[in-house]
């Protein structure tokens, strides 16, 4: 089962011509010593390479190319420190199920294990952060441990695979012999769910009087909005999108509660902790979703349909496990429903009013500072309503995150991207970058922090020599915003380091010419309008806007970390009043 | 807790054994005893794991394995429809008075005297957990200069060969 093509090639273009059979047109890398034999073919290769300034954004930028496109995102990196550089992308890829292949060098095969130069053991290191990784030392071995690592990337429940490769691998001679398919003994997702779990699945939410769809990122993953949707209107029960999953379902619905969690909305953590039927459809319930677990929807049962097996039962008991592709999931489950329907529609109409109601009751919202400076959340919304929802919207990590979580609002999949899983600081850029390559017609916003944006902006500098025009959103609060947050709340105001001085240095506008961008900046409501048509008008260069924001905004609803989600609150001191019954 | 025997087989590849380990070390299972050798296909290792987990817990620790891409498959022994053993080496004092005592033990445990030295003789034995405990609890009074144990080994009974296969 192979495709036989006996030319005799090194190890390096045998490497390349793998890529470009495995489909790669664009990869983002830096070379090095290891990694230096796969240069050379890549200099001739129709793959697209974008040389970036640091390793961590390559491995971003091929995570955000891969959340817009869903194809495989493809980094590559020297030994030791360009490898280890790409820790932190790969952990960061592998929590959030984005398909990520990593090429590394590694110092020649006589080499290792011996503390040579730029050594470092990177598939020891990354074991516990991908889906799978490979130590390749023989050049004949490259094809198939190329093609194993996208076919592992990017089928079952996606995620991170390094291929770490001997540079004495890549120089000696080999013929090249890419395989038409991939067979591994240990690796065969299960792509439909039983037959009989179907059915059971279908009469649990044709017996609940209060269900809830509880979607998570996979449904983006599997591509699956439009089952979704249908799905939703033939139950007409509410639904909720984590934060991997904002876009999946349009905000605008009817039906739609927003985010639950620690910062959802009241409506969407309330419906799930009322439940007596959660439906949840590649979710993983995750603490920043579930809150203090035990008490985490205590009435309700649980559907639960993921690909991944081991997240059955792992956090909470199931009632109903539908494992598989979530579109052939809810594409089996559809006529189940259809047929239990027949038989009795069950009546959810209170539920979906008492639903309606605490959404109406307990909005999202702000309050405009008193000192008339500009309100974080304010830049968030306008940002959104201008740039609409045809945008793809890129966040770090934090307060900012959160609003832009809450105020944008999402109508498609793929058009939000951030950091859930590891909450990694310094995503938003790179990100960015590689969401605007992967989609080129679209506007690319990032809405980052002060504190975020100095982790990772040299990745500016590729964006402006490589034709790449993203837009920054800065909400400087000139604080590590969310972790003073928690200052505010739980260590008595005491601002231990997070005071920044971004207002003051550095100057976010002009490091932002400084590397080939446009600098605009904004520190008032009436501003805010003007600033953001003008960065959307400039589309041949990268853009940066500097949002002198309020630095004591804080990011509301609120559960904190390790309490019920029954203890939300709306501001600080601040819980909402249930009626009786509804308690 | 309660101990669950767990027979792995794994492909025969480089990095296994630690791709393994640091699953149980960063879910936090604790592993008992561990066993892993060659199988009758060249390509395929078998591990036999000994770990303490609640019930509940095992079948999460069975899809976490499953979920290695170097994992073919895994099974759950049970200890009456399995065979279990375990391997012991032991030194063991002897004086001239209770050589003679030693080696009936030695009989009576089905064991085997693999090396002898002028104040000890080295003790072979196989059998499952309770065997080797009941044998040390007999030798333990004579001194035991030293002792090592293997990782329990299993098979299931009968002829069904394992899955995947």
């Amino acid at each position: 089962m192979t495709n036989s093509n006996a030319d005799s090639v090194t190890g390096a273009q045998s490497l390349v011509k793998s890529l470009e059979h495995a489909g790669v047109d664009v990869m983002f890398g830096i070379p090095g010593g290891a990694i230096l034999p796969a240069y050379d073919p890549i200099f001739d290769s129709k793959i697209r390479h974008i040389l970036v300034r640091h390793e961590q954004g390559a491995g971003h930028a091929a995570t955000g190319y891969a959340q817009v496109t869903g194809r495989v995102g493809v980094c590559i990196a020297t030994s030791g420190p360009g490898a280890t550089n790409l820790v932190t992308p790969l952990a960061d890829a592998q929590m959030d199920s984005v398909p990520l292949v990593a090429i590394t060098g590694q110092v020649n095969s006589t080499s290792i294990g011996t503390d040579a130069f730029q050594e470092a053991d990177i598939r020891g290191i990354t074991m516990p952060v991908t889906k799978h990784n490979f130590l390749v030392t023989n050049p004949k071995d490259i094809p198939h441990a190329i093609a194993s690592a996208f076919h592992i990337a990017s089928t079952g429940r996606p995620g991170a695979v390094l291929v770490d490769i001997a540079k004495d691998a890549l120089s000696a001679m080999t013929t090249f012999d890419y395989p038409s398919s991939v067979n591994l003994a240990g690796y065969k997702p299960k792509l439909d769910p039983n037959d009989g779990d179907i059915r059971d699945a279908a009469r649990l939410i044709a017996e609940s009087r209060q269900p809830v769809l509880y979607v998570g990122g996979g449904i983006i993953k599997a591509n699956a909005s439009k089952e979704l949707m249908k799905l939703a209107e033939l139950t007409g029960a509410p639904v909720v999108t984590t934060l991997m999953a904002l876009g999946a379902f349009p905000d605008s619905h009817p039906q739609h509660l927003g985010m639950p969690g620690m910062h959802g909305t009241v409506a969407a953590v309330t419906a799930l902790q009322k439940a007596d039927l959660l439906i949840t459809l590649g979710a993983r319930f995750d603490d920043r979703v579930t809150g203090k677990l035990s008490s985490f929807a205590p009435n309700a049962k649980v559907i639960h349909a993921d690909i991944d097996p081991a997240e059955i039962g792992k956090l909470r008991r199931v009632d109903v496990p539908l494992v598989g592709d979530l579109k052939n999931t809810i594409d089996a489950l559809i006529p189940a429903l259809k047929s239990e329907f027949k038989k009795s529609q069950p009546d959810i109409t209170a539920w979906v009013k008492q639903v309606q109601g605490w959404r109406e009751t307990y909005p999202l919202g702000y309050d405009h500072p008193a000192d008339g400076s500009l309100s974080p959340q304010y830049v968030i919304e306008r940002l959104g309503k201008i740039a609409g929802p045809d945008a793809i919207y890129v966040a770090g990590v934090g307060q900012h995150q959160m609003w832009a979580s809450q105020f944008v609002k999402y109508e498609r999949p793929r058009s939000w991207l951030n950091s859930g899983g590891l909450g990694t600081m310094g995503y938003a850029v790179p990100a960015a970058m590689g969401a605007k390559v992967g989609a080129p017609d679209r506007t690319v916003w990032a809405i980052d922090g002060d504190g975020c944006f100095q982790m990772t902006n040299q990745e500016l500098t590729t964006c402006a020599l490589n034709g790449i025009p993203v837009k920054i959103a800065i909400i400087n609060n000139e604080s590590l915003g969310m972790v003073r947050q928690w200052q505010s709340l739980f260590y008595n105001e005491r601002y231990s380091n997070t005071d920044l001085h971004s207002k003051r240095i550095p100057d976010f506008a002009k490091l932002g010419e400084a590397m080939g961008c446009v600098g605009l900046r904004a520190d008032s409501r009436d501003q805010v309008d003007a600033v953001i048509e003008k960065a959307m008008s400039i589309n041949d260069q990268p853009v940066v806007v500097d949002f002198s924001v309020h630095r004591d905004a804080m990011v509301w609803p609120m559960v904190a970390a390790g309490t019920s989600n029954d203890s939300i609150t709306l501001a600080r001191s601040l819980a909402p009043v249930w009626d009786s019954q509804e308690l | 807790m309660a101990t669950h025997t767990l027979s792995v087989l794994v492909e025969n590849s480089p990095g296994v054994l630690a791709r393994i380990a640091s699953l149980f070390s960063r879910r936090g299972y604790n592993i008992d005893s561990l066993a892993v050798g060659p199988t009758e296909d060249a390509n395929v290792s078998r591990m036999t794991i000994v770990i303490d987990v609640e019930d509940h817990a095992l079948e999460q620790v069975i899809a976490q394995l499953d979920k290695l891409i170097d994992v073919i498959s895994t099974d759950r022994l049970d200890p009456v429809t399995s065979v279990q053993r375990e391997l012991l080496l032991v030194k063991v004092n002897t004086t001239p008075e209770t050589r003679s005592q030693v080696l009936e033990t030695v009989q009576l445990f089905r064991a085997k005297v693999v090396d002898v030295a002028q104040d000890a003789v080295t003790i072979e034995a196989t059998g499952n957990a309770e065997k080797i405990q009941a044998l040390l609890r007999v030798l333990e009074p004579y001194g035991i200069k030293e002792l090592v144990q293997s990782g329990l080994v299993a098979m299931e009974r009968g002829l069904k060969p394992g899955k995947g296969k």
